[in-house]
């Protein structure tokens, strides 16, 4: 069962969780990553998170298909934020659940790894004096993704 | 005459100041880069925003593309900069 929402309204991270649980009795495990905005010591306020409203949709359902075929699923969901968040604001959901641990696990390594560099989001930095810059993607990035290929 | 819609994001939509417009192409297609030079010839803050900023991504009726991947009449083109979702 592929769960795909791009929104700015927080999550319910109970909820979520509880809905992968409840897909079947053949769930055994469930693997849960959640990234927030992370406070730098650097003045940061707050993100704001561009997308490509259509192009996104299509790619994070592609990359749940893609994960729930690779790693035999049993559910899985992706909840990302568009909009403006400050530090500590919960940006993006991502869980998986499977007969067992070792699936739920990877599908969800996989899941951010390809997103943050596959999916059409592009983060601009808010600091307390005003100052905005745009985030630069990074190698690091594109090399964890690559992992996966 | 034949058109492609095109959309700019992030830093390019900001750089630029605009997010979308329309461009002639080739009834028959033509490549990304072959639009990409005939826009730039027209106007020079694209293609000013074209030299300084390194690895730009397209995209064609929203799938990532490449720049020698045909653009046809109707079709949406995108351009964007590396992406820094998650």
């Amino acid at each position: 069962m592929i769960r795909v929402l791009v929104q700015t309204d927080a999550f319910d991270l109970g909820g979520e969780m509880a809905r992968l649980s409840h897909i079947s009795d053949s769930v055994g495990g469930i693997s849960v990553f959640m990234g927030q905005v992370r406070g730098q010591g650097d003045g940061l306020e707050s993100l704001t998170l561009e997308h490509y409203p259509g192009m996104t949709e299509k790619v994070l359902i592609g990359l749940a298909e893609e994960a729930t075929a690779r790693f035999s699923l049993l559910g899985c969901t992706v909840i990302h934020r568009v909009g403006t968040m400050r530090v500590g604001e919960p940006i993006v959901f991502v869980g998986t659940a499977s007969g067992h641990r070792a699936e739920a696990l990877q599908a969800t390594a996989f899941l951010i790894d390809r997103l943050k560099t596959g999916a059409p989001f592009w983060k601009c930095e808010r600091f307390t004096d005003g100052r905005t810059t745009w985030v630069e993607a990074r190698e690091a990035d594109d090399d964890a993704a690559a992992l996966w290929d | 005459m034949a058109s492609v819609t095109i959309l700019y994001f992030a830093s390019l939509r900001e750089q630029l100041g605009r997010e979308r417009e329309t461009a002639a192409v080739a009834a028959e297609g033509e490549s990304v880069t072959s639009l990409l030079s005939a826009l730039r010839a027209q106007d020079s803050a694209l293609n000013a925003l074209f030299e300084r900023t390194p690895r730009i991504r397209v995209a064609i009726n929203q799938a990532l593309a490449s720049f020698q991947d045909t653009v046809r009449p109707g079709d949406e083109l995108a351009f964007f900069p590396p992406m820094t979702g998650g």
